[in-house]
């Protein structure tokens, strides 16, 4: 085999460092946010490029590591950053959540729960959860410095006025630690229940922002909410259209161009295992034409 | 007058060794009070345990200022060593070190005199890295926070006896605060500025 010519895990050596330098900052300051000097990664930044440094960062020979974009380990993105560490690491990968030692993430946390010794890495667009309240860095980092956060409050609460709700679906702010407001990225809500307590280490890499923060394993992480308007989880009101699950987070899938759909699991692999246990949802019983061979 | 060529060595391995150095690192501060263990090759300069050698080349360079304590410093050895293999410049002033080493723990100075970090960036702080007497044996530590799954029990032979007493000052200062690192030999422990002491006994 040819000597690679790009250094292991891509990065060179002083920047990883770098990256575990503020790593180390993030997981004893949680839900802070560090800055670091972000590295051009040969792909674009909507393809996760802080999510992939910090990967890098971590990343050893003996580590089975899974990607997933929304869900899926099988989307262009997921496989892309797969193959990515597979030529420049060595490492071996995996679609199983349970068998995955570092699980990088864009949108979704596993269904399945994580256990101590994993490390989920999300790839965050925007790390700043006061930003669309304040553009000004300088502002911002003070309402952290005070844990000034009324404003993000009264936001949510006008949202109660409006909509009679909270509106925000995805990205939901929480509190980490008793401390700092934190963005999840774009997770949708539903997933922001398992960010607490959880007990596997979340690290959070933001690419183009050159910020990365942390949840250490068992730490309290909570929704922000009100009251008399808690903190709600929503899903579709159906099972699983290929497996039956009644307590996973659904995609809605446009089956034909009359308007048919069907809702299935957005975690393939959580949707795959319970196929593969035998749980049969309505799709899997009746299934399509074209998979009627099957 | 040491020469290169009696320079101990640094790692065996330099990627693969900082690579595995830093995830005991890492699970070192995302489950404080739980003792990892450093596995690489690593040469030692004179007053310098495994552990701390290790991480020295795996978090150190030359946008790292270190500050060596009296033990560290009693010999021009580890300042040789640190400046040879990771080119980590050493500072006189603790105030503004990224890294503090501490051979002699128990003359360790006051903690006011390193960096808290500010409000706005309390990630501009000393982390400290102390060798101690042991990691597995001695008073017990019941400790609690982010990382630990309801308490944790740490068994260590640590001087300053006082340091948990001391750290409480994190408490106050917290997000500012210190990050310590226990080194014994090959086994780390680390305490980040969110772990409090529940009790101690012997
Ligand atoms: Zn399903």
């Amino acid at each position: 085999m040819n000597a690679p010519t790009y250094n292991f895990a891509y990065l060179d050596e002083q920047t990883k460092r770098m990256i575990r330098r503020a790593i180390l900052k993030a997981i004893a300051i949680p839900g802070y946010q560090v800055p670091f000097a972000s590295r051009e990664m040969p792909m674009p930044y909507g393809w996760g490029t802080g999510g992939v440094q910090v990967t890098a960062a971590i990343l050893g020979p003996d580590d089975v590591l899974k990607v997933i974009d929304q869900g899926s380990d099988d989307t262009t993105n997921a496989i892309s950053i797969r193959k990515f560490f597979g030529k420049t690491a060595g490492v071996a990968t995996t679609t199983s959540t349970t068998d995955a030692t570092v699980i990088q993430t864009r949108h979704r946390i596993p269904e399945a729960s994580l256990h101590a010794g994993q490390v989920l890495v999300y790839q965050v667009p925007i790390p700043e959860p006061l930003r669309f309240l304040e553009p000004r860095e300088t502002e911002t980092r003070r309402m952290h410095a005070l844990a000034e956060y009324g404003l993000m409050h009264v936001k949510l609460y006008e949202d109660i006025a409006r909509f009679g709700h909270i509106a925000t679906a995805y990205a939901y702010p929480v509190k980490v630690n008793a401390r700092y407001v934190m963005d999840p990225s774009p997770t949708p809500k539903f997933d922001n229940p398992k960010l607490d307590n959880c007990a596997a280490l979340q690290l959070f890499g933001a690419g183009r922002e050159k910020r990365i923060y942390a949840i250490p394993p068992y730490t309290t992480v909570v929704s922000l909410d009100f009251e008399d308007h808690p903190f709600t989880r929503y899903r579709f009101n159906a099972p699983c259209a290929l497996c039956g699950a009644d307590n996973s987070y659904l995609d809605e899938i446009v089956t034909d161009d009359k308007g048919g759909r069907m809702f299935v699991c957005s975690d393939t692999d959580f949707c795959e295992q319970r196929q593969a246990a035998g749980h049969h949802g309505t799709e899997s019983a009746a299934p399509h034409k074209e998979k009627a061979h099957v | 007058m040491t020469t290169i060529a009696e320079m101990p060595a640094g790692f065996a391995d330099k990627v693969l060794s900082a690579q595995s150095t830093f995830r005991s690192v890492m699970d070192a501060m995302a489950r404080p009070g739980s003792v990892q263990r450093v596995a690489a090759d690593v040469g030692t300069p004179a007053g310098m345990m495994r552990g701390a050698a290790a991480i020295a080349l795996t978090l150190f360079d030359h946008d790292t200022p270190i500050w060596l304590d009296a033990a560290m410093s009693a010999t021009p050895d580890v300042a040789r060593w640190l400046k040879f293999h990771a080119s980590a410049p050493v500072v006189g002033d603790s105030s503004i070190a990224s890294f503090a080493l501490i051979g002699d723990a128990a003359n360790l100075p006051a903690l006011e005199r390193f960096a808290f970090g500010s409000s706005e960036y309390p990630d501009r702080s000393t982390t400290l890295i102390l060798q101690v007497d042991s990691l597995t044996q001695g008073p017990t530590f019941e400790l609690k926070g982010p990382g630990i799954d309801g308490s944790a029990l740490l068994q260590a032979m640590i001087k300053p006896r006082d340091l948990f007493q001391r750290l409480s000052i994190n408490e106050v200062l917290f997000p500012r605060g210190i990050d310590v690192v226990l080194v014994h030999d090959d086994h780390i422990v680390a305490i980040p500025r969110t772990t409090r002491l529940i009790a101690s006994g012997v």
